[in-house]
């Protein structure tokens, strides 16, 4: 737990409460040493459980990088769990009235709660993840998730026996839309029949209904799984089945030592770290930020024992000439589900359009 | 030695309203030790959980606010589970009351006018009429338990949702995202205090808890559903319909979480969203049973079961309490609470072994 310089302050002052011998009249006073503390208070939201082993863990991983950073000059805390409803701008608003300058909310149903509390809290920094709305005081950052998925599609192609992939997907939009269908490019390059099933489970975090969606798909004939969902429920159904599957957001190896062949990390601190120094520094600007394998944001997890020597050259050249901008994951041609072209030879897809994806590639069974 | 259960013979009548402030002690006492084990100085925590929030503006509208579809949903639900009439499906008729109210707003988008709102309210009202009408047909028709069409159609109703806005509903400026346009200023509810979210939703709240009173206590109505419940072969003998009541009370529980759902829409969310419950129907089931389903103790279990969700977030904050930890007292309210009802119904008399009994 990193809470500890929060805890500290806490005991000193109940402590001091204590000895004062007024017990719980004088709890205010406990409060009053928390909001006069000098350090940059930064704030997060996750979705999940800290403990999920994927998106909120990755999230918090980066919270903890800040703190690792800098030290005495920041204080973090978070509130996990939250749902994306009418809870969360009451959860961001908390942040923001308990003195936090600077606050994360790193799920895409935190936008408008974070939208509508920004704008009552001019003074108050807020960053949200996976978004598309900007204000002066609210930036947005996210991940170019599928140049991962691209690689992650080439290593399918190479693995899987029958050349169908099951996809466990949480909700359709557009980063998830472009994640399964840069999957799938990726794999059909290698072999064109190849086929992705999604399955819909309409939550970020259930690692029950994952597990379930999970088994439907082995049972349908995939016998590679990949997901757009935040638990390790699926890796470790595909270890008990003995089939192959890719991490998401964290390295599973873990829950799946032999089923993993590598995982599409997220790498938020040093992100993070740059933003909260630009706070710190008087330097922070609202922004858009969409990075990829180049920068870091997106990581390979290291190859496991699945990923045949071809494979790992296949994926690693891929990796390679996505870094150098040779290769676009959604250059044409390309078709969707019903045969039509949609993008010709020679041309790509642009940003503007992957960010508001709402269509499938031929091949995808959605 | 051993133990013996045995029903009370008289149960005084103070007991039952006791008990609960009794468990609410417990939880207390419980939590301070389970805080104390994993780490965190006990007073202090309980301080940010059930103190901290009423102490600000903030913390209070908060409360009021996230009491308040509870409190409406359990209102209407006790009708029903004191004429057992199980209603559990009221998540889906706040979900179909959202949907109803929603399309209202979404049909008028851009329109300015003082009677969308109530126009908004009266669809909600309808459209969670409608989802509960499913489970009384069916049951006052073909005696289908109520329990599983009610519960099973929730989940009909979420899909639904999900289907029109990821479809016609879908926000055409919204990046494809699956949330519907952010409706217009004539289709959300005024708030009531500047800054903060509470909003005139809170005020229709009070006056149900007060009507539901009313009606239960002292009127003919109220005495019929009782005696259905409680007397059910009196209640035929006095001539009072079974079915009506089912439908009664039906109706009520789907109107109000259909309410509920509007409120919802049209106050703090705006929108209409995937997730625009975070299970308030099924926690209303808790709040109803937790205020004795009496209006009144609906109104104060409901505002003790938000001010641990808000306490909760709050401790987090504050001293970085886990989220898991909040979830263990809550149970443990409930848990304490479940216990004490035993106790109050039945006694623990120690009697003799071998020849001493009998």
């Amino acid at each position: 737990m990193d809470v500890k310089t929060n805890r500290r302050s806490l005991l000193l002052g109940a402590g001091a409460a204590a000895a004062a011998g007024t017990g719980l009249l004088s709890a205010p006073s406990i409060i009053g040493r928390a909001q006069a503390a000098d350090p940059l208070k930064v704030g997060f939201i996750y979705v999940g459980p800290v403990g999920d082993f994927g998106w909120s863990y990755q999230h918090d991983q980066g919270r903890k990088e800040i703190e690792a950073a800098l030290g005495a000059a920041v204080k973090t805390s978070f509130v996990e769990k939250v749902p994306e409803g009418p809870d969360a701008e009451r959860v961001v608003r908390q942040l923001a009235t308990s003195g936090h300058g600077l606050i994360f909310t790193t799920s895409f149903g935190f936008m408008n709660p974070t939208e509508r509390v920004a704008k009552a809290f001019p003074n108050v920094k807020f960053e949200h993840a996976t978004g598309y709305k900007t204000l002066p005081n609210m930036a947005i950052y996210n991940a170019r998730f599928y140049e991962g998925r691209a690689i992650a599609g080439t290593i399918a192609a190479l693995t899987s026996k029958t050349g169908v992939a099951g996809y466990i997907g949480s909700v359709p939009i557009p980063e998830v839309v472009m994640g399964i269908n840069a999957f799938t490019l990726a794999a059909q390059k290698i072999n064109p029949n190849f086929k992705t099933k999604v399955i819909w489970v309409n939550s970020w975090f259930d690692p029950g209904k994952e597990a379930d969606a999970a088994k439907s798909l082995i049972d349908q004939g995939a016998d590679i799984l990949t997901q757009h969902t935040d638990s390790p429920a699926p890796m470790q159904v595909a270890q008990e089945r003995g089939v192959y599957a890719f991490g998401q957001a964290s390295d599973m190896k873990s829950f799946g030592p032999k089923a993993q062949l590598t995982s599409i990390m997220d790498d938020w601190g040093p992100y993070y770290i740059a933003r909260t120094k630009a706070v710190l520094n008087k330097t922070w600007k609202t922004g858009s930020v969409w990075h990829g394998l180049k920068e870091g944001m997106v990581q390979m997890a290291a190859y496991g024992p699945g990923v045949s020597p071809a494979a790992k050259e296949a994926a690693d050249k891929v990796k390679a000439s996505i870094i150098a901008g040779t290769l676009h994951p959604f250059a044409g041609p390309i078709k969707d589900q019903k045969g039509v072209q949609k993008v010709a030879a020679g041309a790509k897809i642009s940003d503007a359009d992957l960010e508001k994806m709402d269509w499938y590639v031929q091949g995808v069974q959605a | 030695m051993r133990f013996k259960v045995e029903q009370r013979r008289h149960i005084p009548h103070a007991l039952p309203w006791i008990t609960p402030v009794l468990s609410f002690i417990c939880t207390l006492v419980a939590a301070a030790i389970l805080f104390a084990i994993i780490g965190y100085e006990p007073l202090g925590a309980l301080y940010q959980l059930f103190v901290a929030p009423l102490l600000t503006v903030q913390g209070l509208s908060e409360l009021a606010l996230k009491a308040s579809p509870l409190v409406l949903i359990a209102v209407g639900l006790a009708s029903g589970f004191r004429a057992n009439v199980w209603n559990i499906g009221a998540e889906g008729q706040l979900i179909m009351g959202a949907v109803a109210g929603g399309g209202v707003a979404l049909i008028f988008y851009g329109e300015e006018g003082f009677w969308i709102l109530p126009l908004m309210c009266l669809a909600g009202i309808a459209g969670g009429m409608a989802w509960a009408a499913i489970p009384a047909f069916l049951r006052t028709r073909f005696a289908v338990n109520e329990i599983l069409v009610s519960l099973m159609l929730t989940y009909v109703a979420g899909l639904f949702l999900t289907m029109l806005i990821l479809g016609p509903w879908k926000d055409p400026d919204g990046m494809n995202f699956p949330q519907s346009r952010i409706f217009s200023d004539s289709a959300t509810l005024p708030t009531l205090i500047e800054g903060t979210r509470l909003n005139a939703g809170v005020l229709i709240t009070l006056l149900v808890a007060l009507a539901g009173w009313v009606v239960m206590a002292r009127s003919l109505l109220g005495f019929q559903i009782r005696t259905v419940g409680s007397a059910p072969t009196a209640a035929r003998y006095a001539g009072f319909s079974r079915s009506r009541v089912v439908w009664i009370t039906m109706l009520a529980g789907g109107g109000l979480a259909g309410l509920a759902g509007v409120f919802e829409v049209a106050g703090p969310i705006g929108q209409l969203i995937p997730k625009l419950t975070p299970g308030y129907g099924f926690t209303a089931i808790i709040v109803a049973f937790l205020g004795r389903l009496h209006p009144l103790g609906i109104l104060v279990a409901g505002l003790v079961m938000a001010l641990s969700y808000i306490g909760g977030d709050n401790a987090q904050v504050e001293i970085g309490l886990p989220n898991a930890a909040v979830g263990v007292v809550q149970a443990m309210l409930l848990f304490f609470l479940l216990a004490s009802d035993f106790l109050v119904r039945y006694r623990i008399r120690r009697v003799r072994s071998a020849g001493a009994a009998t």
